[in-house]
């Protein structure tokens, strides 16, 4: 009874956190839904309907805790194809047929759930996904490039769609009516806020996701056509969301007409795949943000998404996947457990009822050049870079798969890009008998270590996408606090998929207080047997080249050392180990740290940092300058912020505020956060808060043992760093005599 | 002839002699193991390949360490040449020729070494494994394979036969389950003695199946990880209880480790072998072997094609 009731308790107390952060996640979904949709040449409705269901049903019998469920972006170009063949020149039709498909594929996942098939994913090797992934991606780029510029009846293949692109913009310019000219300009601001949203770090405004802003700024641009300007708005119809008059009336039926058709078994097919795929890549991605390190039930929510994608279907919508720039949203805006989809989905119903009328303005290139960013967030030449990196050999991957989906189709294009991954390892081995003879051997064994009680893992013969899944139960049942220790030296063969994942595995257990260490792969370098790649992808321990050249903030940094008798160290750092139990670094993935400086007796650590926050589309990459302060004896765990109206939503949202009593003008200015009262109370005394009220302002947290300050979300200047030393020095030396006594 | 001469090499360096010899005094004749798991007569047998000398070197030293009468089969014609390099090869093998017994006899291999070893009441057959080219992997012939799957006796697969003696000094043995389980672990305390091994480690295999807890989240991953800790507590006090019957003697000076290991059974504890480099692996011999058996391996059948190192299989 005890540990239930406290769960029950404990979910009231998060319900707060819970209801803002849907309320977040709906304004992005709702732009999204809309957009979707009609990229898929679906009706609008259909994408909200999917993310209310989605969010429902998937926050019922889920098996995952922040994701956020809903349509999906690599599920654009496989509903697109699905309603345009199998309607056969009759969009509407196809659309009904189309939801036929997707109310069967909810059943196959249904049974892949039960099946567990979760591995599903693992069989795909990384370099083909992504591949596919950039194909989807251009696939969405070359569509809703024309819708962004005024020109919805563009036609044509992937490839056609492309080449049509310059001529697209010099009809802009030459013969395109004031309409189509007025669109293109709305199109072009829209897709410039996708653009430099994340560069501006303002709070009020970042509050507000991107896409909400569009539909926001153009809404009000109709609205101001309206009342204020004397001429008629300069977006036609045509041009504009369209939505049912009475929605819950209009709710389409599926077609089950053509349940034997070829073409019909193939949209099954593909939407399958590609949504599965999808959900558990993007379950995975989720897991990592999750700032209480849970770990989902990715066959749990497998049912849980085929349950909600065949119901959508049944109420007219699209099919139902697990999203990853939505779910980051969540985990950024405070979500902790599944009710926040089911808020998102409930503001959303709301939003339907409410602003009908004013969805209805929305024009179609502001909801396309949402895509056209999201898509070529898809196709980012990032991944080309990031994968040329791992080798040559994963470029070819690459390009293969990416060629052969936009030429045929993702199915073909995947299985391709598989086939090619499995021919490419034969050549690199020169030996095929390698992976027939070992296919189905059990490569993998695992023991207990008697003396130290660490895991041990050994893998024989060879290990590639094509036997991982093995590898990864042993993996998995590794509890993640432990050491755990990944030997290769029996291993002829280990692939860039395998060393991937690997790696994520290897930060999860840092996250969560464990090691993970892969050894037994120098000799492979040696041998030559092996490729390049697996050694040039291991980020474990690599130490990245310098240049030699500093820059000019590198030299003055270095001179500051000097000034201090600090040491200077400008080199890329990943082991950023030290920095994950701050609460700051939750739901942020730190990359690396660098121009580090250090003082003589290595308490004090300055340094540049890079990390993000948020996934895909909802990504943005910070670069800030902190200093990290050892205290002998220990502290409370706090966070210190200044206080504003953020501060206030979050108070409300239940995060708590404590104050300091006899200090109402601190406990104003300031906002101060953590579980012990009691300790916080006791480690603010007079003296410290007259020295926070008298000095600038800081972002100070504390660990424990250990206190990050932080200025903005910035690098500091030089001038900067030798104030936040300052500040830094004369924090400790007073929190340091606090706790002496 | 030449190949056969070719094969009547002497030993390029004496000190194997002496090296030798203070092994055999030490540790030969005086058998450790218990009346019923002796190894009273053992049979190999013999090709004139160029390997002959070390293979027969091994036989010969292994049933010297037994003190086992030796049997060599030799499937094929007796003719005067191959009776000449035998002998020669013999001879230079120190003394306990005597307790060597050379059957010549032509047929289908299989089934000559089959029946000699009923015929003789064999107690442990002697085979050599082959090296897969340039790769430290070894495998079993076709006829090697058919003889262990149908031996009415003990088989010890050789992957490395050498003229001089390579020390054994780790002993692997499985810990399964299993009514045979008590007697091959026995022995393997016997072998340990006679060849001089000090370290035995009782392997136990822990199956999947066992556990009975999927992971899939963090609850289910704590329940497996209990469950698995309960399993092998279970596990080793069994093999205590089995340890606890094994006489004294023969657990003096030894090591003796107990190891709970997660993977498929049989094929698993090669893997372990390997892994720790032992020198000798003992397994028992799976009950029944079948066609379904080839089909799907398991057990026995993933150590034949891939030997992880000298291998003693206990019927």
């Amino acid at each position: 009874m005890g540990p239930k009731k406290n769960r029950i308790k404990t979910f009231i107390g998060e319900l707060p956190k819970n209801i803002f952060s849907g309320f977040v996640v709906s304004l992005i979904a709702l732009p999204l839904g809309l957009g979707l949709a009609i990229a898929s040449e679906a009706p609008p409705i259909s994408g909200i309907i999917a993310a209310i269901v989605g969010g429902t049903v998937v926050a019922i019998l889920g098996g995952s805790n922040v994701t956020i469920t809903g349509p999906g972006n690599g599920l654009v170009i496989v509903l697109l194809s699905a309603i345009t063949t199998l309607g056969g020149g009759d969009l509407y039709q196809g659309y009904l047929l189309t939801l036929g498909a997707i109310v069967i594929s909810g059943i196959l996942m249904i049974l892949l759930g039960f099946l567990r098939l979760g591995i599903l994913s693992d069989f795909f090797p990384a370099s083909a996904i992504q591949g596919m992934l950039a194909a989807i991606g251009i696939g969405i780029f070359a569509k809703q490039f024309h819708v962004m510029v005024g020109q919805i009846d563009t036609k044509g293949s992937i490839i056609e769609l492309l080449l049509k692109i310059p001529a697209a913009i010099s009809n802009l310019f030459v013969s395109a009516p004031m309409e189509v000219m007025v669109a293109a300009a709305v199109g072009v601001g829209s897709l410039l806020i996708m653009v430099f949203y994340s560069k501006i770090r303002n709070k009020y405004f970042q509050l507000i996701p991107a896409p909400m802003w569009i539909v926001i700024l153009t809404v009000g641009l109709s609205y101001y056509y309206q009342y204020f300007s004397s001429d008629p708005y300069p977006i036609s119809q045509k041009l504009l969301v369209s939505l049912p008059n009475d929605i819950v009336s209009n709710l389409a039926f599926p077609d089950f007409s053509k349940v034997l058709d070829s073409n019909f078994i193939n949209a099954v097919i593909a939407i399958t795949l590609i949504s599965s795929i999808e959900s558990l890549l993007s379950i995975k991605a989720v897991d990592k943000l999750d700032p209480q390190k849970r770990r989902s039930n990715v066959n749990k929510d497998l049912k849980a998404l085929g349950a909600a994608t065949t119901l959508s279907g049944f109420l007219g919508g699209l099919n139902v996947v697990t999203v990853i720039a939505r779910s980051s949203v969540n985990v950024n805006n405070g979500g902790s457990n599944r009710s926040a989809n089911f808020f998102h989905a409930l503001f959303l119903v709301l939003f339907i009822v409410l602003f009908q009328e004013q969805l209805k303005r929305i024009p179609l290139p502001a909801l396309a050049a949402i895509l056209v960013y999201t898509g070529y967030k898809l196709a980012a030449p990032e991944s080309v870079r990031r994968v040329s990196k791992i080798g040559n050999e994963q470029l070819l991957i690459f390009f293969i798969t990416l060629f052969s989906t936009i030429a045929t189709n993702l199915i073909t294009g995947i299985l391709i890009g598989i086939l090619t991954t499995f021919l490419i390892h034969i050549i690199i081995n020169r030996s095929l008998s390698l992976f027939l003879g070992n296919a189905l051997k059990p490569n993998v064994l695992m023991f207990k270590e008697g003396d130290k009680g660490n895991y041990y893992v050994s893998v024989k013969n060879f290990c590639s996408f094509l036997n991982f899944y093995k590898l990864k139960a042993k993996l998995d049942a590794i509890p993640e606090d432990k050491e755990a220790v990944v030997d290769f030296s029996m291993c002829d063969f280990v692939d860039h998929t395998v060393m991937e994942s690997l790696n994520a595995y290897q930060q999860t257990f840092m996250r969560k207080g464990g090691n993970f260490e892969v050894i037994g792969l120098d000799a492979h370098e040696a041998d030559s047997v092996h490729p390049f790649a697996i050694r040039k992808i291991i980020p474990f321990q690599t130490i990245i080249k310098v240049d030699k050249n500093l820059t000019k903030r590198q030299r003055l940094i270095s001179e500051v050392a000097k000034d201090f008798t600090w040491s200077y160290e400008p080199k890329k750092e990943r082991d950023v180990s030290f920095l994950y139990d701050f609460i700051y670094f939750e739901t942020k993935q730190i990359k690396h740290v660098y121009n580090q400086l250090f003082d003589q007796e290595k308490e004090l650590n300055l340094f540049d940092i890079e990390y993000s926050e948020g996934e895909f589309i909802a990504k943005e990459v910070i670069r800030s300058t902190m200093l990290f302060i050892k205290i002998d004896g220990a502290m409370p765990v706090f966070t210190l912020d200044k206080e504003g109206f953020l501060e206030v939503i979050y108070q409300w949202a239940g995060f708590k505020d404590v104050d300091i009593e006899a200090h109402s003008d601190f406990s104003k200015r300031f906002y101060l956060r953590g579980e012990d009262e009691e300790g916080i109370r006791r480690l603010f005394t007079d003296e410290l808060v007259l020295f926070f009220e008298s000095n600038p302002y800081y972002h100070v947290e504390s660990n424990g043992d250990h206190l990050i300050i932080k200025n903005k979300e910035r690098l500091a200047s030089v001038k900067e760093i030798k104030m936040i030393i300052d500040f830094g020095l004369r924090l400790k030396t007073i929190i340091q005599k606090q706790l002496v006594c | 002839m030449d190949d056969l001469n070719s094969l009547i090499r002497p030993f390029n360096s004496p000190s194997h002699f002496v090296r030798y010899k203070k092994n055999y005094i030490f540790t030969g004749f005086m058998t450790a193991l218990t009346e019923k798991y002796q190894f009273k007569t053992i049979l190999t047998g013999i090709a004139f390949s160029p390997n002959l000398r070390a293979n027969l070197y091994e036989a010969m030293r292994l049933s010297t360490f037994f003190g086992a009468k030796l049997i060599l089969v030799h499937v094929g014609p007796k003719t005067p040449q191959k009776e000449e390099v035998l002998e020669l090869i013999m001879s230079e093998f120190e003394e306990s020729a005597e307790n060597v017994d050379v059957v010549w006899k032509e047929g289908n291999p299989v089934n000559v070494i089959l029946e000699a070893c009923k015929s003789f009441n064999v107690d442990l057959l002697i085979l050599g494994a082959l090296q897969k080219e340039q790769l430290f992997k070894y495998y079993l012939g076709s006829i090697a394979r058919k003889i262990t799957r149908k031996a009415p006796c003990s088989v010890l697969l050789l992957i490395n036969p050498s003229v001089n003696r390579v020390a054994c000094k780790h002993i692997v043995v499985n810990g399964l389950e299993d009514p045979k389980t008590r007697e091959a672990i026995h022995i393997s305390f016997g072998v340990a003695k006679d060849l001089g091994a000090n370290r035995v480690t009782i392997v136990e295999e822990i199956s999947q199946n066992e556990v009975h807890v999927v992971v899939s989240d963090d609850r289910s991953l704590r329940k497996a990880t209990i469950m698995k800790a309960r399993i092998e507590k279970r596990e080793t006090t069994r093999v205590n209880d089995i340890l606890k019957a094994i006489p004294e003697q023969l657990k003096t000076d030894i090591n003796i480790k107990t190891q709970s290991i997660f993977g498929r059974r049989g094929y698993s504890i090669g893997h372990y072998a390997k892994l720790v480099r032992a020198d000798l692996l003992i397994m028992n011999a799976p009950n029944k072997l079948g066609l379904i058996d080839r089909i799907f391996p398991h057990d026995l059948e993933y150590i034949l094609s891939e030997i992880p190192t000298d291998v003693l299989i206990i019927k």
